[in-house]
C-alpha cells in the first residue's frame, strides 16, 4: 500500500530537512511543474479528483480554475495554506507540517504556480509552536535553494513566501475570515460571492487550501492522474490521513486509501475500544459532523459515502465516545466550544449558541425543562446553512441535531430525573 | 426592469437591484436591522430572511437574506412562507435573550426600530430563562449616551461611524456574544457626525444626551418641518417641542440635500432657542437714543407693550427720512424683504462683513453667469473627481464634507463594478476596494480633515491656492492665463489635478468664502468653467458663511461699510438692525463709531447680543423654530421652514414686527401682508429672482380632504391636562395663518405633501426608519418630489474666464498674514449657546507652524501677543503643522474672538509672562 | 515606549505584508512576548507604529483569545478543554491543577507564576488530555504527572 504523504516521515518524529526531502524525490515535482503550463496543472489536479481536505471536499483543481489568469488578471495573486487546524478532534495538519514541512512547501509552490500566484502565506495557528519553528526553517532552506524567491530554479516564475502565525480563534480557519485575519482585521467571515478566487486577500485573487490538500499536489504532478486515482478505494482521488481519538487502544493517525471503511480504521488501526469501555458512537470528521453509530461501520470514509450515511467526512479524524460518557455532557462540551468561537457577526450564531449551551448545561445539571428539547430542535433547524452567515453554526448543529435524535431517551431521562445519570463522569463538573 | 414574484404575485422592480430594497420600496413590511438605505447590506443580523424558489414548481425553496440577494427577472420569493416567518421571529427571540426589558425607561421607547420589528415579527413570549449579559457603558461626550446592554450587535454604528463618516476612534471589540461597540476608553467622540448614531442605532444604545435633559417621548413632541440654521448647506430637520421648550432636532430626509444624516452642530445647536439670553418681550431704552452708548439689556430698558412700542417706533422712524435697514444672513427671506420694504431698497444693507459681502456676491454671480452648475448634495455624492480649493469644508459646511467622503469612493467603486460585485453588497465592495483612494485633491491653507480621503493635497496662502487653481484651469483650457513663476512641484501638481479632472465623468470643484479670497473663488470658477465643454458638466459648489447668505446676496443691498459711511456722512441717523450682531461683522471700534452716529437704533433679534445692548428699541424676534419663512442654501435652493411652536406672547416673527411698524407708520401697501404667503408673493413680484418663492411649499389655504396637517402626533398625551396648573379648561390652540399646519392633534393623518411632513411615522413604523414609507423608492426622492426649489441655474453658456492672477504670497518679516481657522463647534454664532457645543468649543488660540513658533521662540501652549486691526490679544500658540510660514490662523467667530475681520496682517510677539513668586 | 527589540521585531514583520496593519497581530504578540501581556501603553505605541488608532488595534487584540489584555502569570498554562481531551479526562487533570495552584480557570496563582486558561483543541487529540506551557506541549496527562511538570517551572510541591 502506497502512503505518498507519510511514508518518508521519520519514526522519531523529527522533520525531514531539505536534503533528506530531496533524497526522497522531493522538489522533483516542482521542476516538472515549471515546465508545464499553469492551466495544464490545474486540469491535472482537477482530473485527479483531489477534493479539499479542509472539510468541505470541493474539487481542488476546479477551485483553482476560477482564478483569473493571463496578463490582465489583477495582481498580486495569492495562495494561502490554511494551517489553522482547530476543529476539535483534528490533528492531522500538525503532523504533516511538523514532520515534512518541505512537502507542504513544494505543494504550495506548484499550486501557486498553477494559479500564477505572486505571494504565498502559510496561515498557522499560534499553538503549533513546533510546526511553526520547522516550517520557518524549511522556508529559509527552500529560499536558499531557490525553490522560493525570484526566478525559481532559473525559470521566470517568482514566488514570495511568508509564514503568518495567528493568535487563537477557530473562526480564523474559515477561509474568508482567514483573509480578514491576515489583513490585520477582526476575523469575521465575508459573504460569498464574491469568492476569494476573484476578490480575496486585499481584494485580489486568492486561493485558500488546506495543508493536507496542498501536500497531495506534488505527488499528483510527479506520478500522474491515474496513479493518484488508483490510490483510492472510491471516486475521490488519493489517500487520506485518518485519525481516531477517544478511548481506543491506539489513538493516532494513518494514511490510508481514500474510502477505507470506518470499521477498518476503527478496528484494525485504532485497535478497537480500550478494555472496559464500550463503543457508543463516533463523530467521523471533527466536531462539526453528525454522529455515526455501530450501524455505520461499513461506511466508506470518503466525502460522498459519509454524506449518504447522514453525516460528513469533514476532516476524517474521528472522535469516539464510549459508554461512560454522558452524551448530553459531550454535547454541552461541543457546543460550548462553538459558542465561544463564534465571531459575533450574525445573530443566530452569536445569540443562539450561548442559549443552546445554557440549555444543555441546565439539563446536565438537573434543571432541564420539558420544552427544552423543542428549543434545542429549533436551534438545530435554524442555525443552518443559508440561515446563518457562515458554516460555523451549522457545523455546531450537526452533532446536536443527530445527538437529539440518537440520544432522545438520555435527554428525557436527565430532565425527568433532574440529574445526570452518569455518576462516574459528571459532566456538570466540567468547569470549562 | 425585472419582474419578480412575491408570494406568487408579479411586481416590476429594478433588475439586479437589492431584493430587500425592492420589497421595502414596494411597501412590504419586511423587517431588517443591519441594512441601512445609505449604508446598504452586510447580511449580519439575518432578520430580513425570505424564501426563494427555483421555479413555480419548487415547493421546498431555500432561505435567503433578502438584503444579500439581487432581484432578478423571473425570481420567485415568499415573504409569508411559514419557515421564513418563523425564522424572522426567532431572530428577535435571540436578540431579546440579551436585550433588557427597559423600554419604559429607555429614551428610544416609542420610536425604537427594535420595538417595531419585534411587533412586526410577532415575537411576544419569552422562552429564554437565563441571565442576560451586561456591559459597562462609556462616557462619549456631551452629545450621546451609551447604554450597551441594549445593543443588538447589528454593527450599524461602527459601519456608520467608520465606513461612512470616516471616524476612527470608535470600533467593535471582543468576539462571540461579548462584542462591544464603543471607544478604546471613555472620551468625547471625535467625529463631527457622531450624533447620527442616535438615529442609526435601531435601539437605545446611543441616544441624544441633550434630549435626556428635557426628555420627551416622540409621541409627545410637537414637530414641524424645518431647516437647519447653522451653516449654508440647509439640511432639513425636524425640531421637536414641548412646554414651549425645544427638545431636540432630528433629521428630515430630503433626497437632494442631507438625505439621512446631519452634523453635530446642526443636531445639537438648537439649544440657543431655550437660552437664558432670549429676548421675550419688547424693550424700550430711551437712554440709548442720541448718545449711541446705551447700556446692556439689563440696564435702563423697560418692557413695553406691543402697541406702545409700535407707537414709539412710528414716532422715531418717519420714513423716507434718514433710516437705514441692516439685514441678516441668518434671517429669513421674508424678514429681510420686510426690512427692505420698510427702509426702501436703496437704504437696505447686508449685515455681513465686507469681505463676505464681496465674496458671496461674487459667488452668486459665478453660479448664475457661468456654465458650471451648483450641485445638490446627492449630486456631490456622485462626483467621481473632486478638487477642494481653499475651504475647510468639514468645519464650514459639515454635511457637504460628509457627501464629499462618499464622492471620494466613486472612482474606487469601479474596482467592485469590474468584479461584478453589486454596489449594495457593502462589505464585499469594501473588501474589493480596500483603501484605494478616490480622485480627490485638497488645497487649503492648513491641513483639513478631508485630506484623510485625498489623493493629492497642497497647503498655501490664499494667493498661492488661487495660483494653483488658475494653473489647473490653464492646463484644462489655455484660454485661461498662464501662471508665471510657479514652482515646479506646484506646476506638476496642477498638471496632475487637471488630468484627474479631465478624465472624470462628473468632476466637482469645491470652494468657498473660507479663505476670504476673491482670487480663490475666481480660480475655482475658472477650473469648473474650463471643464464644462461639450457634453460634460462640471459641478461647482461653494461653502458660504450663513444659512441664508445666498438669499441675502440674491436680494442684494449695500455693504455694511456703505451703511457705516452713510452714518458717518450723516445721510443716515436711524437704523433698524435685523437679527444681527454687528460686532461679528466689523471691528468693535467701527461698530461703536456707527452707534455713536446713529440717533435711534432698533434691533430685532431673538438673543441678547452686544448689538442688542446698543438698541433703543428691542423687538423680540422669533427663533427659527418659532417662525415660518424661507432661506436659500449654498446650492441656491430655496427651502421653507415652519413654525414648530407658538412662542411666548411677546415674541413674533421679524417680518410681522416690521409689517406692523409699517402699518403703524401708515404704509397701506403692507396691510395685505396677513400671512407669510402674502409677503412671499410680494417678494416674488418685487424681485424676479425669487419668482418661485411661493412655489416651494403649499399655501396656507392648502387642505387635504378639508383638513390641516397636525403638528401634534395622534398619540400626543396630556393635552387637556398640561396647563391644568393655570387653567382647567383646555386652552384654545394658537391659530396659524401662515401654513396649512395646525397646532393640534386633529387633522389629516395620512402622508402630507413632502414640504409639509412634520414627522416620519407610519403604521407599524414608529422609528426614524419610517421614512422608507414616505419615499417613492427607498433612498430615492420623497413621494411628490423632494422639497425646495433651485432659484439659480447656471447660464449654461461660456463665461469669460477671470484673468487677475494674484502674485505669489510673500511672507513679511515683521508681520503675519492672519487667516481664519474654522471650528464646527465654535465658529457659528447661535450654536455656541448650546451647552454641549460650548463645551467642545476651543479656547482662543493662535495657530502657527512649528518653524514659525521656533522663530518666535515660543512653544505650543505658551501665550503670545497678537496685534491686528487695532486690537491686541494674548493667545496661546497651537501648532498647525501644514500651515505655510508667515501665516498665522485665529479661530473664526469663537467667543472672545468675534469681529476679527480676517484675513488681515498683524504682528506677533513673544511676551514675557510675569510670574508671581513668593506670595504670602 | 516600545523597546528597540520590540521596534525591530515589528519592523521585521512589516516586511511580510503589503499593508502595515496586517502586521498587527504579530506586533501584539511581540509586545506580549516581551512583557507577558499587552498593556494599554504598549497597545498605544504599537498602534502608532502601525498607523492604526487604539480602537482599531484593540478591536483586533480583543478578538483573539491568545492576546492578553490583562496581566498573566509568568507561565500561562493552556489546557485543552474540548471534546477529545474532555473524554480522556480533562476534568480530573484540571481539578488537580486548580487544587495544586489554588486557582480557578482564568486566574493567576498567588506567586504570579501560573495562569490557567482553558483553550480549544490543541491538536493533540490522540494524546489527550493535553496542555501547553510556553512552547511545550504536554500530552497524556494524569493528575499524577502534573506535579512533575509544574516542578519544571519552579513550582515546589508541598
Ligand atoms: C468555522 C470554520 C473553521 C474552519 N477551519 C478550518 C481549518 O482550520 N483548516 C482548514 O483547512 N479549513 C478550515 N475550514 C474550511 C475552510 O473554510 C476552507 O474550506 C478550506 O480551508 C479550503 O481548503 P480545501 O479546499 O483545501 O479543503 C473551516 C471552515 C469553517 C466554517
Ligand atoms: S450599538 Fe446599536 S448600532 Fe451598534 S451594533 Fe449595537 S444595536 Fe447595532
Ligand atoms: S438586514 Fe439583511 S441580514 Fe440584516
Amino acid at each position: 500500500m502506497e502512503r505518498p504523504l507519510t511514508q518518508h516521515m521519520k519514526p522519531d518524529g523529527s522533520a525531514l530537512d531539505i536534503s533528506e526531502y530531496e533524497k526522497t524525490g522531493g522538489y522533483r515535482a516542482v521542476r516538472k511543474a515549471l515546465t508545464m503550463a499553469p492551466k495544464e496543472i490545474q486540469e491535472m489536479v482537477r482530473n485527479s479528483n483531489l477534493r479539499g481536505r479542509g472539510g468541505a471536499g470541493f474539487n481542488t483543481g476546479q477551485k483553482w480554475s476560477f482564478v483569473p489568469m493571463g496578463d490582465d488578471a489583477p495582481r498580486p495573486k495569492y495562495l494561502i495554506c490554511n494551517a489553522d487546524e482547530m476543529e476539535p478532534g483534528t490533528f492531522k495538519d500538525r503532523m504533516l507540517v511538523e514532520k515534512n514541512p518541505h512537502q507542504l512547501i513544494e505543494g504550495m509552490i506548484i499550486s501557486a504556480f498553477a494559479i500564477q500566484a505572486d505571494i504565498a502565506y502559510v496561515f498557522l495557528r499560534d499553538e503549533y509552536k513546533t510546526a511553526g519553528r520547522r516550517i520557518a526553517g524549511a522556508i529559509s532552506e527552500a529560499y536558499r535553494s531557490n525553490y522560493l524567491g525570484k526566478n525559481i530554479l532559473g525559470s521566470d516564475y517568482s514566488l514570495d513566501f511568508h509564514l503568518h502565525t495567528s493568535a487563537g480563534r477557530y473562526m480564523c480557519g474559515e477561509e474568508t475570515a482567514l483573509l480578514n485575519a491576515l489583513e490585520g482585521k477582526r476575523a469575521t467571515p465575508r459573504a460569498k460571492p464574491p469568492f476569494p478566487q476573484t476578490s480575496g486577500l486585499w481584494g485580489k485573487p486568492t486561493v485558500v487550501n488546506n495543508v493536507e490538500t496542498l501536500c497531495n499536489v506534488p505527488h499528483i504532478v510527479k506520478n500522474g492522474v491515474e496513479w493518484y486515482k488508483g490510490l483510492s478505494r472510491s471516486e475521490d482521488g488519493g489517500t487520506k490521513i485518518y485519525g481516531v481519538s477517544g478511548r481506543v487502544k491506539r489513538p493516532g493517525l494513518w494514511e490510508l486509501p481514500m474510502g477505507t471503511t470506518v470499521r477498518e480504521i476503527f478496528d484494525e488501526h485504532a485497535g478497537g475500544m480500550q478494555d472496559g469501555y464500550k463503543f457508543r458512537c463516533l463523530i467521523p470528521g471533527g466536531a462539526s459532523t453528525e454522529f455515526l453509530t455501530g450501524e455505520h461501520f461499513d461506511v466508506k470514509m470518503d466525502f460522498d459515502s459519509v454524506m449518504k450515511a447522514g453525516s460528513r467526512m469533514g476532516t476524517g479524524t474521528m472522535i469516539v465516545l464510549d459508554d461512560t460518557i454522558c452524551p448530553v455532557g459531550a454535547l454541552y462540551n461541543l457546543e460550548l466550544f462553538f459558542a465561544r468561537e463564534s465571531c459575533g457577526w450574525c445573530t443566530p450564531c452569536r445569540e443562539g449558541l450561548p442559549w443552546v449551551v445554557r440549555i444543555l448545561k441546565a439539563i446536565e445539571e438537573g434543571h432541564g425543562e420539558p420544552d427544552d428539547l423543542e428549543k434545542l430542535e429549533m436551534h438545530g433547524k435554524f442555525l443552518w446553512l443559508h440561515f446563518t452567515y457562515c458554516a460555523l453554526a451549522p457545523g455546531a448543529m450537526e452533532p446536536l441535531r443527530s445527538g437529539l435524535k440518537l440520544f432522545r431517551d438520555e435527554f428525557e431521562r436527565h430532565i425527568k430525573e433532574k440529574r445526570c445519570p452518569y455518576e462516574n463522569v459528571p459532566a456538570a463538573r466540567m468547569n470549562v | 426592469m425585472a419582474t419578480i414574484y412575491i408570494d406568487n404575485k408579479p411586481y416590476d422592480v429594478k433588475d439586479g437591484g437589492n431584493l430587500l430594497h425592492a420589497c421595502l420600496s414596494l411597501g412590504f413590511n419586511l423587517p431588517y436591522f443591519c441594512w441601512h438605505p445609505a449604508m446598504h447590506s452586510v447580511g449580519a443580523c439575518r432578520q430580513c430572511a425570505v424564501k426563494q424558489f427555483r421555479s413555480g414548481h419548487d415547493t421546498k425553496g431555500r432561505i435567503v437574506m433578502s438584503c444579500m440577494t439581487a432581484a432578478t427577472d423571473g425570481m420567485r420569493i415568499s415573504i409569508d412562507d411559514p419557515e421564513a416567518a418563523a425564522f424572522r421571529k426567532s431572530i428577535i427571540e435571540w436578540l431579546m435573550t440579551n436585550h433588557p426589558h427597559d423600554c419604559p425607561v429607555c429614551d428610544e421607547g416609542g420610536e425604537c426600530h427594535l420595538q417595531d420589528m419585534t411587533h412586526m415579527t410577532g415575537h411576544v413570549y419569552r422562552r429564554f430563562r437565563f441571565k442576560k449579559r451586561t456591559y459597562l457603558n462609556q462616557y462619549l461626550g456631551p452629545f450621546l449616551t451609551h447604554e450597551m446592554n441594549r445593543c443588538i450587535q447589528c454593527y450599524r454604528c461602527v459601519r456608520f461611524y467608520r465606513d461612512y463618516a470616516g471616524g476612527r476612534d470608535f470600533d467593535v471589540f471582543a468576539s462571540h456574544n461579548h462584542v462591544y461597540f464603543g471607544r478604546h476608553r471613555d472620551g468625547v467622540l471625535e467625529n463631527e457626525f457622531s450624533g447620527n448614531l442616535a438615529e442609526v442605532c435601531p435601539t437605545g444604545v446611543f441616544t441624544d444626551k441633550t434630549l435626556k435633559k428635557h426628555y420627551t417621548r416622540k409621541w409627545d413632541l410637537q414637530t414641524a418641518p424645518s431647516v437647519c440654521v447653522h451653516c449654508s448647506v440647509g439640511c432639513n430637520t425636524i425640531p421637536g417641542e414641548r412646554y414651549g421648550e425645544l427638545r431636540r432636532i432630528r433629521n428630515r430626509y430630503n433626497g437632494e440635500v442631507n438625505r439621512y444624516f446631519l452634523c453635530d452642530r446642526g443636531r445639537y445647536g438648537y439649544e440657543f432657542v431655550n437660552s437664558a439670553l432670549r429676548i421675550r418681550a419688547p424693550l424700550i431704552n430711551p437712554s440709548a437714543s442720541h448718545n449711541g452708548g446705551g447700556g446692556p439689556v439689563s440696564g435702563g430698558e423697560r418692557v413695553a407693550a406691543k402697541e406702545e412700542v409700535l407707537r414709539y417706533l412710528s414716532d422715531i422712524l418717519y420714513f423716507g427720512a434718514r433710516a437705514i435697514g441692516i439685514g441678516s444672513p441668518r434671517a429669513s427671506l421674508e424678514a429681510n424683504f420686510a426690512l427692505r420694504s420698510l427702509v426702501g431698497a436703496e437704504h437696505f444693507y447686508m449685515g455681513v462683513p465686507d469681505t463676505d459681502f464681496r465674496l458671496v456676491t461674487l459667488i452668486a454671480d459665478v453660479l448664475r453667469k457661468g456654465p458650471a452648475r451648483s450641485p445638490s448634495l446627492s449630486e456631490v455624492e456622485a462626483a467621481d473627481a473632486v478638487f477642494v480649493l481653499g475651504e475647510d469644508v468639514t468645519n464650514t459646511a459639515p454635511v457637504l464634507a460628509l457627501a464629499l467622503r462618499q464622492a471620494a469612493r466613486q472612482k474606487p467603486l469601479e474596482i467592485a463594478r469590474k468584479l461584478r460585485i453589486p454596489l449594495w453588497d457593502d462589505a464585499a465592495v469594501r473588501n474589493a476596494v480596500q483603501n484605494v483612494r478616490g480622485v480627490f485633491s485638497v488645497a487649503a491653507p492648513y491641513k483639513t480633515k478631508l485630506e484623510e480621503v485625498a489623493s493629492r493635497s497642497y497647503h498655501g496662502a490664499p494667493d498661492d491656492l488661487a495660483r494653483l487653481g488658475f494653473a489647473v484651469a490653464h492646463e484644462l483650457n489655455n484660454e485661461n492665463p498662464a501662471v508665471e513663476g510657479l514652482p515646479d512641484e506646484v506646476r506638476s501638481l496642477a498638471v496632475s489635478i487637471a488630468q484627474d479632472l479631465k478624465e472624470a465623468k462628473r468632476p466637482l470643484i469645491i470652494s468657498g468664502a473660507g479663505c476670504g479670497s476673491e482670487a480663490v473663488i475666481q480660480a475655482a470658477a475658472n477650473v469648473a468653467w474650463a471643464l464644462c465643454s461639450g457634453k460634460r458638466q462640471a459641478g461647482l459648489c461653494f461653502a458660504i458663511p450663513a444659512c441664508n447668505s445666498m438669499g441675502l446676496a440674491l436680494m442684494g443691498g449695500g455693504s455694511l461699510g456703505a451703511a457705516f459711511k452713510a452714518a458717518r456722512e450723516g445721510t443716515a441717523d436711524r437704523a433698524v438692525i435685523l437679527e444681527n450682531d454687528l460686532y461679528r461683522c466689523a471691528p468693535e471700534e467701527e461698530v461703536n463709531a456707527f452707534f455713536g452716529q446713529i440717533r435711534h437704533t432698533v434691533v430685532l433679534d431673538s438673543l441678547a447680543t452686544p448689538t442688542v445692548a446698543k438698541a433703543e428699541v428691542v423687538l423680540p424676534a422669533a427663533a427659527f423654530a418659532e417662525a415660518d419663512g424661507a432661506m436659500v442654501n449654498n446650492e441656491g435652493r430655496a427651502q421653507r421652514f415652519y413654525q414648530v411652536f407658538a412662542p411666548d406672547n411677546g415674541i413674533r416673527e421679524s417680518w410681522r414686527w416690521l409689517r406692523d411698524i409699517m402699518i403703524a407708520a401708515g404704509r397701506a401697501d403692507v396691510r395685505e401682508w396677513q400671512g407669510l404667503d402674502n409677503i412671499s408673493a410680494a417678494l416674488a413680484e418685487t424681485l424676479p429672482v425669487f419668482r418661485q418663492a411661493p412655489e416651494i411649499a403649499p399655501p396656507a389655504g392648502f387642505r387635504i380632504a378639508g383638513m390641516k396637517i397636525p403638528r401634534l402626533p395622534h398619540r400626543y398625551s396630556g393635552r387637556t391636562a398640561m396647563f391644568a396648573d393655570i387653567t382647567v379648561y383646555e386652552p384654545k390652540p394658537p391659530r396659524d395663518p401662515d401654513s396649512p399646519l395646525s397646532f393640534s392633534m386633529e387633522g389629516y393623518q395620512g402622508q402630507p405633501p413632502p414640504a409639509l411632513i412634520p414627522r416620519f411615522w407610519a403604521p407599524g413604523w414608529n422609528s426614524v426608519q419610517s421614512v422608507n414609507k414616505f419615499q417613492s423608492e427607498v433612498g430615492g426622492p420623497l413621494r411628490g418630489g423632494d422639497p425646495g426649489r433651485r432659484l439659480i441655474e447656471s447660464a449654461g453658456v461660456k463665461a469669460p474666464f477671470f484673468k487677475d492672477i494674484p502674485d505669489a504670497f510673500a511672507p513679511r518679516t515683521q508681520e503675519w498674514l492672519i487667516l481664519p481657522s474654522y471650528h464646527i463647534f465654535g465658529s457659528e454664532e447661535l450654536s455656541v449657546l448650546s451647552p454641549g457645543i460650548a463645551e467642545l468649543t476651543p479656547r482662543p488660540y493662535v495657530g502657527l507652524n512649528a518653524g514659525d513658533t521656533g522663530a518666535l521662540r515660543v512653544s505650543e501652549g505658551e501665550e503670545i501677543a497678537v496685534a491686528m486691526n487695532g486690537a491686541e490679544f494674548l493667545l496661546p500658540v497651537r501648532h498647525f503643522p501644514e500651515l505655510p510660514s508667515g501665516i498665522a490662523v485665529l479661530p473664526s467667530g469663537i467667543p472672545g474672538l468675534q469681529g476679527l475681520m480676517l484675513p488681515a496682517w498683524g504682528a506677533l510677539a513673544k511676551r514675557k509672562t510675569i510670574t508671581v513668586t513668593g506670595a504670602t | 515606549m516600545l523597546s528597540d527589540q520590540e521596534k525591530q521585531g515589528i519592523e521585521a514583520e512589516l516586511e511580510n505584508y503589503e499593508h502595515k496593519r496586517a502586521a498587527c497581530v504579530e506586533a501584539l504578540k511581540i509586545i506580549q512576548r516581551s512583557r507577558g501581556w499587552v498593556q494599554d501603553d504598549g497597545l498605544h505605541d504599537a498602534a502608532l507604529a502601525l498607523g492604526m488608532t487604539e480602537e482599531e488595534l484593540d478591536g483586533v487584540a480583543t478578538f483573539y483569545n491568545l492576546i492578553f489584555r490583562r496581566p498573566v502569570g509568568r507561565h500561562v498554562i493552556l489546557i485543552c478543554n474540548t471534546i477529545s481531551c474532555w473524554i480522556m479526562g480533562y476534568n480530573p487533570v484540571r481539578e488537580h491543577l486548580s487544587r495544586r495552584l489554588e486557582i480557578e480557570p482564568g486566574e493567576t496563582s498567588a506567586d504570579g507564576r501560573f495562569t490557567l486558561l482553558p483553550v480549544p483543541c490543541l491538536g493533540a487529540c490522540d494524546h489527550g488530555p493535553a496542555m501547553m506551557i510556553g512552547n511545550e506541549l504536554y500530552g497524556d496527562l494524569t493528575p499524577g504527572r502534573i506535579d512533575a511538570i509544574l516542578e519544571k517551572y519552579g513550582w515546589e510541591s508541598d
